[in-house]
Parts: C-alpha cells; sequence; structure tokens
C-alpha cells in the first residue's frame, strides 16, 4: 500500500465552531463544513505524519474501528477533500510554509 | 449568504461567537475622500506585535471572517506581515482599499496569501467626478489598474460605489466599468455620519427623489414591485428578532484597540490593550447591551409599518442620539421605496405642526395677516 501525506492546503481559511471545522475554499470560497472523522484527520494535516498512522493513533482512539476498515474510509476522505483543494495529498512528506492554526 | 454560511452564523449568534470582524489598521489615508467619516491622523496606532496578539486572540474567540480596512491598509509598512499572520491563523481574510498602492508584485502577493476578496472604492467611471471625490488627481486611473492587476491574478474583486448627489449620475457607468473588468459591484446610498458625530458628511447624500429612483432600477434590484412592497404585518416571532449582526456576531476594532459594535456604531465597548478581546465580546454592559435589543423593544419604531422590512441600522440611530430609536437616512429608504412615510416621520411632521398654530385674527384687530406663528 502506497503511504499517503496529507497537508492542509494553506490557501484555504478555516476556523473550529464549537468543535465543527469549518473550511472555505481557496478556490471559490465555497463554504465546507467537516464532520467529526474529517475535523480529525484535518487536525491531523501536519504533511509530516502518514495517514496510516493518524488511522491508527487517532481514528482507531476515538471511533470503534478496525484499521483496515479505517484506513479504506480515512483515503477516500482524504481524497475527496484534496478533490475540493481543501487538504493537499502525496506519496512524500510536504513541507508546510508555516504552522497553521489548525485547531482553531 | 448561503445556507451554510447562515447556519454558522446562527450558530455563532447561539455560542455568543464573534464570527466576523472588521479591524481597521490605520486611519491614515492618501486620499481625502469628501464623505469619509474619518480623521486622517495617527493618534497612536497599534503595533505590529499588539495586532499579531489581537489576532491570536481573535482565533481564539472563533473569528472566522476578517476584514482588514482603514484609512488605506497599504500605509502601513507593516501591511504584508499582518497579513500573512492573519492568513498563518486561517482567517478569511477581506481588504478594503482604494488599491492606488496596489501593482503586479503587490497583487502576486496578495494572491499567494490566499485572500478571499478585495473590495475597491469607484465613484465614478469618469476621472473627473471620481478624483473630485477622492480630492486625488489621477486616483481613478491608478485604482482601475490596480483592479485589472487583481483580477489579472484570479482575484476576486469587488468595486464599492457609494452613492452621492456628486456622482448620482454615474452608477450606470460604475457598472459598465465592473462588467468591462470582469468584477462584481455594489452601491451603496447611505453616507455615514462621522465618527465624532458630526453629520456634515450626510448631507452629501442623494435626495429623496434620486433615492427613488434607484429603488425603481430594475437593473439594480430585480423585481421593482416585489422590491418596493410594503411588508406584512409582523408577526411576534418576527418582533423578537435582533436587529443586525452587530454585537451578536460581528464587531469592529479601531486602529487604537477600541472595540465597537460595527464600523458604523461608535459605542466604546473597551480597549485590547487594557483588556481581553474575548472578554470584551463577552462581558461589556455597552456590548450586552447592545444584544438586549429586540425589535418588539424600539421606540417609535416598533408600532412602524416598515419594522419588518426596515433596514434600520442601529449604529445610525446610536449617532442620532439613541440606539433603540429610529434611523432617519433608514426611514428615507423605507419611504423612497415604499411611498408610505415612516412612524419617525409622521412624528416628526405631528411635532412640527404642533410648534406652529394658525390661528385666526379678529377682522377688528386691523391685522392684515390671515395667520400669526404662536
Amino acid at each position: 500500500m502506497t503511504t499517503i501525506y496529507f497537508a492542509r492546503n494553506p490557501k484555504v481559511a478555516a476556523r473550529s465552531l464549537d468543535g465543527e471545522m469549518m473550511i472555505m475554499s481557496g478556490r471559490d470560497s465555497t463554504l465546507f463544513t467537516l464532520n467529526r472523522t474529517a475535523t480529525l484527520l484535518w487536525q491531523s494535516a501536519d504533511g509530516r505524519t502518514p495517514l496510516d498512522q493518524v488511522v491508527t493513533q487517532t481514528i482507531c482512539v476515538e471511533f470503534d474501528v478496525t484499521p483496515g476498515e479505517a484506513l479504506q474510509d480515512a483515503e477516500t476522505l482524504v481524497k475527496e477533500l484534496a478533490d475540493h483543494e481543501i487538504l493537499q495529498i502525496s506519496g512524500d512528506p510536504i513541507p508546510q510554509p508555516h504552522a497553521a492554526g489548525g485547531k482553531r | 449568504m448561503s445556507g451554510l454560511l447562515e447556519e454558522m452564523t446562527a450558530k455563532a449568534l447561539r455560542l455568543n461567537i464573534p464570527l466576523n470582524v472588521q479591524l481597521d489598521i490605520t486611519y491614515r489615508c492618501n486620499e481625502r475622500c469628501v464623505h469619509c467619516y474619518l480623521d486622517h491622523d495617527d493618534h497612536g496606532e497599534m503595533t505590529t506585535e499588539e495586532i499579531k496578539r489581537l489576532l491570536d486572540e481573535m482565533a481564539d474567540a472563533g473569528v472566522f471572517i476578517l476584514t482588514l480596512s482603514g484609512g488605506e491598509i497599504f500605509l502601513r509598512k507593516d501591511f504584508f506581515e499582518i497579513l500573512e499572520y492573519a492568513r498563518q491563523l486561517m482567517f478569511c481574510v477581506k481588504l478594503k482599499t482604494n488599491a492606488v498602492f496596489i501593482r503586479e508584485h503587490e497583487a502576486a502577493r496578495i494572491r499567494d496569501l490566499g485572500v478571499e476578496s478585495i473590495q475597491v472604492s469607484i465613484y465614478s467611471h469618469r476621472p473627473e467626478v471620481h478624483d473630485a471625490i477622492t480630492l486625488v488627481k489621477g486616483s481613478l486611473k491608478r485604482s482601475v489598474d490596480a483592479i485589472r492587476f487583481l483580477h489579472s491574478q484570479g482575484l476576486r474583486v469587488i468595486i464599492a460605489n457609494v452613492l452621492m448627489a456628486q456622482n448620482m449620475a454615474d452608477y450606470q457607468g460604475v457598472r459598465a466599468l465592473a462588467n468591462e473588468l470582469g468584477v462584481e459591484c455594489t452601491l451603496d446610498p447611505t453616507v455615514t455620519p462621522m465618527m465624532d458625530g458630526n453629520r456634515s458628511t450626510v448631507g452629501l447624500g442623494v435626495d429623496s427623489k434620486a433615492l427613488r429612483q434607484v429603488f425603481r432600477d430594475a437593473s439594480l434590484v430585480g423585481d421593482v414591485d416585489e422590491f418596493c412592497a410594503i411588508a406584512a404585518e409582523s408577526s411576534a416571532d418576527a418582533l423578537d428578532a435582533t436587529p443586525c449582526s452587530a454585537g451578536h456576531t460581528a464587531c469592529y476594532v479601531s486602529p487604537y484597540g477600541d472595540v465597537f459594535p460595527c464600523v458604523q456604531f461608535p459605542l466604546p465597548t473597551g480597549n485590547v490593550r487594557q483588556q481581553g478581546f474575548l472578554d470584551i465580546w463577552r462581558n461589556s454592559s455597552q456590548m450586552n447591551d447592545v444584544r438586549s435589543i429586540r425589535l418588539k423593544d424600539l421606540t417609535t419604531c416598533t408600532s412602524c409599518s416598515h419594522v419588518a422590512s426596515c433596514t434600520r441600522c442601529p449604529g445610525l440611530a446610536y449617532m442620532e442620539g439613541n440606539m433603540r430609536g429610529p434611523s432617519s437616512q433608514d426611514c428615507e429608504k423605507s419611504f423612497a421605496r415604499t411611498g408610505i412615510p415612516s412612524a419617525n416621520m409622521l412624528a416628526k411632521k405631528q411635532k412640527a405642526s404642533n410648534l406652529v398654530q394658525i390661528r385666526s385674527i379678529p377682522p377688528h384687530s386691523g391685522a392684515v395677516r390671515s395667520g400669526a406663528i404662536a
């Protein structure tokens, strides 16, 4: 399985509103809200931690789900968010221009 | 407002979160617009570090939409440092500027930093009219050139046109210019009094006749009959509504750190140099007073036939002396739109007629006048 690194797109605007992540696309100002799983992925998207590690260390701890199942769902979700240019994905670590306030 | 943003705003209102803040980083300006509500001196602007600390506090408080305005924002040498920091904190940043200092390099930097939109003030498509309002020769050309640079970078640009007697004839020309440039355009017929209470600028606004004409221009308002219709009687729920977002999900911070409910509502509620931003937002008695206003509690307006559809601005009402009272400028708008005078206008008329009493003079008095002021 290919390792997926994922990072927050620095072009988006984002803020946590009572635990729910609001994201505004940098492409066309479309507003998204992320569900709890997607919010956890967003908060873990530092460009350095591979997705499988985030799944085992965060998603599987928060939810009652097997690592295999969770990884499959997480891959789908991360790719979907990348299609909307909310996340960036790569096979290699993604350098971040600055330490963005992902939890705020 | 999009459905989702509306939903998020409702949530912010419920949770008492300031979702939307305008931060003026300077009042200094390179233009001297005749209708401007600010003075242009520096009375001790916040330093770069103070602004960064404020941005940290705002991000922690849940502020999502941050409008950086002035004055002219590019007059701050640290403007890009502030903008970059704001974007690191992932604010949705909107800029308000006359854009005179924006060339290709600045436009590219703004694009790279992921700014949501840039609002540029344009008063006319004709230099002799625009430049006579900004009092800077060549300013229209510089602003329009900048809009081209910004648009060529794929940025969202909004032309803001304040309608006054001086440029009333040109709003269609500005819309055509926006169309040619491929950018959006907004028209605002409200000229705000100065922040110190001086109302001399208000007289620069358009008169009722011109306002009626604007409100009946289908190219601006869409369905004229619908736009100018008198609102149905207000339900109890509607009267329980809050008047606007000022102090509820939005506020304004001046370059000196003073926090107000809105840029158009100069009621001081605290200063971020002395108090935390969130502390002011949550605990200021003035902010909580603004928050307590409901349409059903307004003096005069509650009984007005326009109450459900009026754009009554509590800030303009405050500048007239009572934040729970009417805002005459909005009364004029409701009247121009519908032809029905507001309760405030009728009350003023009544008051005026009580001051002047016409009475007959008995013929034997020798007076030639048919009436007299008592």
